[in-house]
Order: C-alpha cells, then sequence, then structure tokens
C-alpha cells in the first residue's frame, strides 16, 4: 500500500483549496493538492461577472464601505448567515482584490470622465472621479446598495483562477490531477487525511497529514438543469457526510440562477443585468418593475428566479419544444460593450445557440446554481466534530451565505475563506500538540475498506445501471427540490430518492476494468450523491418556512420565531436511508444586524420573540455612539466584536479614496 | 425522421496495451441543440461505458475537452452535432500524453510548461500591503493583458503546430502567448533580455516556422499571429543588442 505524507492535504484544486494552500505554504508548511481535473480547469473558472469588495473606486460605489457590503450579505443570507463570519469575510475581500492584483490579475480599470451606461433600461452619463483613474472597477449586481463587483470582462473566475493556480506553481506546490478523495481516514474525533483513487490507474493510496482541508466546490450536478460543471457531484460534502460524525449545514439551501440558458442551463452572467439588461416575457414586456419595484431585475437572485417562475406559471412564459422560458434582452447595451465587457457571454450564445446577442434575446430560465450547505465548520473553517478536518469553499458552511447567496459572493469567498482557513490551518500545524504520529494501521485498513468496496462493485451482478440512477435522481431533484417546494411533492420525492438510495446497492458494472472506468467511478458516486439528495430533501421536508432560496408553498413566510436556526444533517448509520437531522440556533441578541425586511422580496415574516428587545438596543448603541461622535468602526465594535476572530494579519483597516489610512504601524 | 450520425473514434488504451489503437464506429440519433458534450456522454451511458474523454465546464470555458474533430483541434462542448456531416471521425488531441480514448494529459504538459517558462508575475515587490489601494493601470492596457489572458491552455494550438510535430520540446503558441502577455503588463519587471533566456531559442518564438494553425483554431480566438511575430521582432533585436554587448565586451 503506497502512502504519501504530508502536512496538510487540500481536497480540490479550485480557488478555495488553491488559495488555503498557497497560505499554508508561506507559512512553511507543506501542501498537497488533490484534484479531479488540473486545476486550472476547476469549476471557479466559470465564474463570470465577477467579486464583491467595497473598494468603492467607481462613481456609483462611492460611499460603499465593510457595512454596506455586510448588510447586503445578511440580507442576501434572509439572515441565516453567521454575522461574525460575514464581518471577517467583508474586512478581508478588499485585501483579497488587492493581493490578486498585485499577483497579476488583470482587473478592469476605471477610466476618468464621462461614461454612457444603461440604468434601470435608461441611458444614464457617469461621471468618474478624476483621482479614480486606473483603480480597480466596480459593476452593479443583484442584493448590492452600491456598485461593488470588481471584474475581469465578464471571465473573472478564469482570470482569478489563472493567477492563483499560477502563484501556487511559483511556489512549487504539488497537485496530484485526476485523484478523487474517496474517504476520510479518522478515528476518535481526528481526522488523519483521505484515501485517495488515481482515476487513470485506479490505484488506491492514503494521503495522512496534519490538517485536511475539503474544498471540492458544489453539487449542483444533484440536478438534470444546473449551471454547474461535470465534476460538481458534491463528492467532498460526501467525505464529511459517511464519516458518520461531521455534519453537513443547510443542505436545503440551494440557489437557482435566474439566466441559465434554456434549456442547456449554461450560465450568462448577472453582470448582464447589473450592466443594464433586462428581462422579458412572451409578450416582449419587462416584467419586473411589476413584482419588484424597487430593485427590478437587480434583486437578489432567489427573488427573481422566483418571480420569474410565478411568472411563467401565469402563462406568460415563451412557448418552445423543450418547455417554457423567458427572455433576458441585453441588446440596448450596444455591440461594443458586449464585446469588451460580456464577451463570455457573446461567445455563449454564439456557440450554444447560435445568436448574436446584441441583435437578439437570449432564451432563458432559472437553472440550479450554487450550493449554500456544506460541511458545518466553525469561523476558523475546521469542523467542532472532527478535529484536524477543515473546509473552505463552496463545500463549507461556515456559514457566509446563510439561505441565499448574493451574486459575486462566491469567488469572493473562495480567495477570502483560503486567505482567513489558510492561516488557522497553518496556526493548527504550528501547534505541537497537533502533530501525528503516522496511523500507518488505521490507514490501511481504511485504504482496504475501499478496495474491498470497488472489487465488491465490479464484481457484482447487479440489476441496476448507475447513470440511470443519477439520472432519475437528477429528474427528481429538479422537480421536487426545485424552487417552489410543497410537503406533498417533497414527501413523494423523498421516498423515491430513498428507493433509488437502495437499489443503488444493487449496481452491475459491465466493464470490469480497476483502472479508468467511467461506468465505476458512477457507480461509487452516485450512492453517494443519493445520501447528499437525501440530505437536501429531508431538510427541505422538515423545514416548514420559507427563507432565502428555501421556498414552501405551504409555508411562505419566513418563521424567525421557530427557523431561525441552522439545519445539521449527519450520517451515522451506513444503511440509514435518511440523514439525522439537528439544529443549531442563531443568537439573535448577539446579532449586528437583527432580522428583519430585506428591501426585496415578500415582507411577511414572523418575528423572533428577541428581535425587537435586540433591534432597540442596537438603536440605542447606535444613537449613543452618535451623538458622542464615535466613528463606524467603534460603533460596530459596540454593536458586534469581530476583529479578534480574524487572523492577525487580516485585521488592518481598508483604504479608500474617501477613507485615507492613517500612516499606522 | 431523425437525422443518424456516425462517429468513427479512435479507441486505445496505454493501460491495455494489448489491444491495439483502432477505430470504433457508433451510431447516434442527432438530437435538436445536441453538442458533442451531449452525444458522447449518450454514447458511454447507453452503448459503451469504456469510452474516455475529457468534460468539466460544458460551456466553451474551461479547455478540457479538446479533440480532433474531423481532423481540426476543436473544443468537443462547443461542437454542435447539425454542424457535422453524417459521418465523423473523432481522435485525441495529439503531441500530448494520451490517458485513454479522446482522453490526454495536457494538464501535466501545462504544468511543465509554466514552470519552464515561469509564467506567473514577476512583480517588484513580493509582498504589498493589501490594506492600501491598488497600484493603478490605464483600462486600455489592463484589457490588453485579459484579452491574452484568456487562453484556457486547451492544447489545440500545440495539437495543430507543425514545429510541435519535430520539435516535443516546442513551448509551443499557448508558451509564447503567455510570454506576450506578462510582456504587456507593466507590473512585470522582467525585460526583453530575461524573455529572451526563455524563448530566444529554437523551443521558443524561432522554433516557429509562421504557418500559424495555431491562430486558426485557437477557440478563444487569441490575436496569436500578429503576437507571435511581435515577440519574434522583439526576440530579434535583443538577439543584436546582447551581441552587440558580447562585442563590445570583447
Amino acid at each position: 500500500m503506497k502512502t504519501v505524507i504530508t502536512d496538510v492535504l487540500v481536497i480540490g484544486g479550485g480557488l478555495a483549496g488553491l488559495r488555503a494552500a498557497i497560505g499554508v505554504r508561506n507559512r512553511g508548511h507543506e501542501a498537497l493538492v488533490l484534484s479531479l481535473v488540473p486545476p486550472k480547469r476547476s469549476h471557479s473558472s466559470a465564474a463570470q461577472g465577477g467579486m464583491q469588495a467595497s473598494l468603492a473606486n467607481v462613481i456609483r460605489g462611492q460611499g460603499d464601505c465593510e457595512d454596506i457590503h455586510f448588510e447586503d450579505t445578511v440580507r442576501g443570507s434572509d439572515w441565516g448567515a453567521d454575522q461574525i463570519v460575514a464581518r471577517m469575510f467583508v474586512n478581508t475581500a478588499p485585501k483579497a482584490v488587492r493581493e490578486l492584483a498585485a499577483w497579476g490579475m488583470p482587473w478592469s480599470r476605471i477610466t476618468a470622465g464621462d461614461r454612457e451606461v444603461i440604468i434601470n433600461g435608461q441611458k444614464t452619463t457617469l461621471t468618474e472621479r478624476q483621482d479614480a483613474h486606473g483603480l480597480i472597477a466596480q459593476r452593479d449586481f443583484g442584493g448590492t446598495k452600491k456598485w461593488r463587483t470588481c471584474y475581469a470582462s465578464d471571465g473573472t473566475g478564469h482570470a482569478m483562477l489563472f493567477t492563483v493556480s499560477d502563484q501556487a506553481i511559483r511556489r512549487g506546490i504539488a497537485v496530484r490531477e485526476r485523484v478523487e478523495a474517496l474517504s476520510l481516514i479518522h478515528e476518535g474525533g481526528r481526522c488523519y487525511g483521505a484515501v485517495a483513487r488515481d482515476l487513470v490507474t485506479g490505484e488506491i493510496f492514503s494521503c495522512l497529514a496534519k490538517a485536511t482541508v475539503i474544498a471540492t466546490g458544489g453539487a449542483g450536478r444533484l440536478y438534470r438543469v444546473t449551471t454547474n460543471a461535470v465534476i460538481c457531484e458534491g463528492m467532498g460534502h460526501a467525505l464529511a457526510l459517511e464519516t458518520g460524525v461531521a455534519p453537513l449545514g443547510n443542505m436545503e439551501a440551494v440557489q437557482f440562477h435566474p439566466t441559465g440558458i434554456f434549456p442547456a442551463g449554461i450560465l450568462v452572467t448577472e453582470g448582464c443585468r447589473g450592466d443594464g439588461g433586462v428581462l422579458r416575457d412572451a409578450e416582449g414586456r419587462r416584467f419586473m418593475p411589476d413584482y419588484e419595484p424597487e430593485k427590478k431585475e437587480l434583486a437578489s437572485r432567489d427573488v427573481v428566479s422566483r418571480r420569474m417562475e410565478e411568472h411563467i406559471r401565469k402563462g406568460n412564459g415563451v412557448a418552445s419544444r423543450f418547455g417554457e422560458h423567458l427572455w433576458l434582452d441585453i441588446t440596448q447595451l450596444g455591440r461594443r460593450h458586449i464585446e469588451h465587457n460580456l464577451r463570455e457571454v457573446k461567445e455563449i450564445c454564439e456557440s450554444f445557440l447560435g445568436i448574436d446577442p446584441a441583435e437578439k434575446w437570449i432564451p432563458v430560465r432559472p437553472a440550479q446554481h450554487y450550493t449554500m450547505g456544506g460541511v458545518r465548520t466553525k469561523y476558523t473553517g475546521e469542523s467542532p466534530w472532527l478535529e484536524g478536518l477543515f473546509a473552505a469553499g463552496e463545500a463549507a458552511c461556515w456559514d457566509l451565505h446563510g439561505f441565499n447567496r448574493l451574486g459575486g459572493n462566491s469567488v469572493a469567498e473562495t480567495v477570502v475563506a483560503g486567505m482567513i482557513v489558510g492561516e488557522f490551518i497553518a496556526d493548527f500545524c504550528d501547534d505541537p500538540n497537533n502533530s501525528i504520529d503516522a496511523p500507518l494501521t488505521l490507514a490501511k485498513t481504511c485504504v482496504r475498506r475501499e478496495e474491498d468496496s470497488l472489487r465488491a462493485l465490479l464484481a457484482s451482478h447487479g440489476q441496476e445501471n448507475a447513470f440511470r440512477l443519477c439520472a432519475e435522481m437528477q429528474e427528481i431533484m429538479t422537480r421536487c427540490m426545485g424552487i417552489f417546494r410543497h410537503a406533498d411533492g417533497l414527501q413523494d420525492g423523498m421516498h423515491h430518492l430513498q428507493r433509488l438510495l437502495q437499489r443503488s446497492r444493487d449496481i452491475g458494472i459491465s466493464g470490469k476494468s480497476w483502472g479508468s472506468n467511467s461506468e465505476l467511478v458512477a457507480a461509487y458516486r452516485v450512492r453517494r450523491m443519493l445520501k447528499l439528495a437525501l440530505t437536501i430533501a429531508h431538510g427541505a421536508y422538515q423545514r416548514t418556512e420559507s427563507r432565502g432560496a428555501h421556498f414552501r408553498e405551504d409555508f411562505p413566510q419566513r418563521n424567525d420565531r421557530e427557523w431561525l436556526k441552522r439545519t445539521l444533517a449527519f450520517w451515522p448509520e451506513e444503511e440509514a436511508t435518511l440523514p439525522t437531522l439537528s439544529y443549531e440556533s442563531l443568537d439573535v441578541t448577539k446579532m449586528e444586524l437583527p432580522p428583519g425586511w430585506r428591501g426585496y422580496g415578500a415582507k411577511n415574516h414572523i418575528e423572533h420573540p428577541e428581535t425587537e428587545a435586540r433591534q432597540f438596543a442596537v438603536e440605542r448603541i447606535r444613537s449613543h455612539a452618535q451623538t458622542q461622535g464615535k466613528d463606524r468602526f467603534t460603533l460596530q465594535e459596540q454593536l458586534m466584536p469581530y476583529l479578534e476572530c480574524l487572523p492577525a494579519n487580516l485585521r488592518g483597516k481598508n483604504e479608500r479614496l474617501d477613507e485615507p489610512l492613517e500612516n499606522e504601524e | 425522421m431523425s437525422r443518424q450520425v456516425i462517429f468513427n473514434i479512435l479507441r486505445y488504451n496505454p493501460q491495455l496495451p494489448n489491444v491495439t489503437p483502432h477505430l470504433q464506429r457508433y451510431l447516434l440519433e442527432a438530437a435538436d441543440g445536441m453538442t458533442l458534450f451531449i452525444a458522447l456522454n449518450e454514447i458511454r451511458e447507453h452503448q459503451d461505458a469504456t469510452l474516455q474523454f475529457d468534460f468539466v465546464c460544458r460551456a466553451g470555458i474551461c479547455g478540457s475537452c479538446a479533440m480532433l474533430i474531423n481532423g481540426r483541434p476543436r473544443l468537443a462542448c462547443r461542437t454542435l452535432v447539425a454542424d457535422l456531416p453524417d459521418e465523423n471521425t473523432l481522435a485525441p488531441l495529439p503531441f500530448f500524453e494520451l490517458i485513454g480514448d479522446l482522453s490526454v494529459n495536457t494538464g501535466k504538459w501545462m504544468r511543465g510548461m509554466s514552470e519552464r517558462l515561469s509564467v506567473w508575475l514577476h512583480a517588484q515587490e513580493m509582498e504589498v500591503d493589501t490594506r492600501r489601494i491598488e497600484e493603478r493601470m490605464d483600462a486600455e492596457t489592463a484589457e490588453a493583458v485579459y484579452e491574452l489572458d484568456r487562453c484556457v491552455e486547451c492544447g489545440c494550438c500545440v495539437a495543430a503546430c507543425g514545429t510541435a510535430r519535430m520539435r516535443p520540446d516546442f513551448v509551443g503558441a499557448v508558451g509564447l502567448g503567455k510570454i506576450a502577455r506578462f510582456r504587456a503588463d507593466p507590473r512585470d519587471m522582467r525585460e526583453d533580455a530575461d524573455f529572451y533566456e526563455l524563448i530566444g531559442d529554437d523551443t521558443g518564438v524561432f522554433g516557429c516556422m509562421s504557418l500559424l494553425a495555431c491562430h486558426d483554431v485557437c477557440p478563444k480566438t487569441l490575436p496569436l499571429q500578429t503576437q507571435i511575430a511581435f515577440l519574434r521582432r522583439k526576440m530579434a533585436a535583443q538577439t543584436i543588442k546582447s551581441a552587440g554587448k558580447k562585442t563590445s565586451l570583447r
């Protein structure tokens, strides 16, 4: 049996994993990255529109700061987010953007003077400040009060991933490509690494490490219609779940992006609407202002997606042979803008639809897009249930996004989490108490277990076909666990999924190759995907309220009284067909921003009994600070101290044109 | 009646050296909007689970699925079956290490190339104070850098390259394009003398025979023709400069 020993095992070679690896490497620890694909192919590259950070460079971003980014993020999350984590995030995001700039990221920049833009369907002239000339530009995105989304045309994720990946290469960080982690090696509440499989040769080996990081992205492929890449099957989520001890948080929180091209589900960026694109129905009418007079097309994604489906249900969809859709119209942005700022969108429209988006409308319909749920961790990124197990990025639930993530906050989260969690992992490895005697016997047992299980699969004469089971699961998820959920559909879907899970124990495989074998891979993955699907289904069924992207037609109100809490899903018994759920309450009395109306969407939530008192307390602290002439930092500190939670090197204030840094050391 | 399309796929798995390379024929019913991503998955799921190929984003963004489609390197995910003839040949990209069937190891080659050409930003200062306002850059310069940064390392340019066919150590248009990208970046402190050390020979810019199939096949339509020509001029000038220096030293 081959054993690889390293300090930090990073599972996943996307932005979060690579940035965490760089972080620990900078602190002198060795990192090994396992990646299903060459890292630059990771799904991070598909992020188009941009990354939120309150730089406040553009004129429409003037006055922006951490406070506003924080409030937008918490409102976006429908108060599901951990506000401490949201604070840590918004303070680090500008640093992440500037670090990337110093590493070579080709951020789009500001030209001083007049420029013509489209705002709310109207041509408007904006005048960029002279002293902002050459600084990083921001565009508008949904659910934000200021223009805050930094971008590189509409290939932001690609450019970020290449920048970070090249920095990892520069530091000589080892990446094992086409290697999949099959299970975590753990004992007595301590994680020691993972059992891995080479997808080309089939070799199974163990990777032992002081710290293990899950940074495997989302689980969009549980759904039939998704913007996610084919590798986004939630296998990192499954690694944690299958330990039986480390739970997943809020798996029922699944985001649907308003503009997946129809019917393939390929993403066209929110930047289209941020830059002035509008949604139209079969009549060609712009309908969002009727539903959301304030934010219109730029309400949060959960709200826009829901309104679109609602509009289709009312009979306003465009009929096609694949079903109904709506239109995204960016023609008024003009050819020049599209060819410079939305060029990936243009390429996608040309290649997959055969249309020129400067001339014609784009057929769109909401598609699964983001997994808010993930491996539940503390603010340090470590699982409180399994020492030495960390998670970062989309695979984690630390929990920045609550029940709905804002556009532009995901690629931001990947690098920010990589920076923060990377430091905490390095601290963890620095601590002599955390050094390990390589548990070779345990590793051997774990490797043998995986080998036996795959051998049994290969030898099986089972009746079931893995690809077909997967397709059935995706169909059920899209039908029953989508944008509109109802007890009947959820229950029905759950029963079907349970049956599929049982059937997945009887999969047969025709090709017997031990090495590259897509059927074998599909077989062991579909079993894990079904468990994840069931954690979504069960969590959604139990949560009898509507919050963010989780919308129950039979319980349309957000219910803070009963449900201001995070779902935890454990899978303690391998033979079970449902996860065990428990809940973690959010503490209203400590919130900087107590629950209220989001500023868009329905205005009908049920109050938490402690909200009023907390709101009163917050108001009192605010007015007191105001009368005393305290600055925003002091006020924030009084409302919800968090700075101590950040690694020391990330605690500094962020400089802005209108907010110069004093010359402090 | 719907259209039947034939795919003759080059099959070979180096893990099973006893099976000689051969073309295997698959028949598929074309559907509306069907891309090669959909077609190949359909073949794998319904006809032959042993078929190997690579897709990741299936949206033309990640560059995983480059292959020879009727002899031409292209991204399979962006190829519509409706645009193909009734009978087609699919083969793996040449030049790269074969993993099996249509899957090749571009990742390993690209990492080697990146290390060899040190294609990362060589900034003056390694550590910046990230609390401070960023360095300025003109919008046009930033866009010009982004233009070259759009490369997805799919390998099409190398697979189509005449030089690469003869010189396995040629850095390819992808490598030259990356040098051009960092050369265009005002944050990079390297000078032509430094770039000359990396690409100033036949494995680099002087190996290019200007056949420029790279330019024709690039799925991101990178301006490879002008960039390579420009680099060659600069590097040739550098040759003269350094030759002059050496002479004067003597």
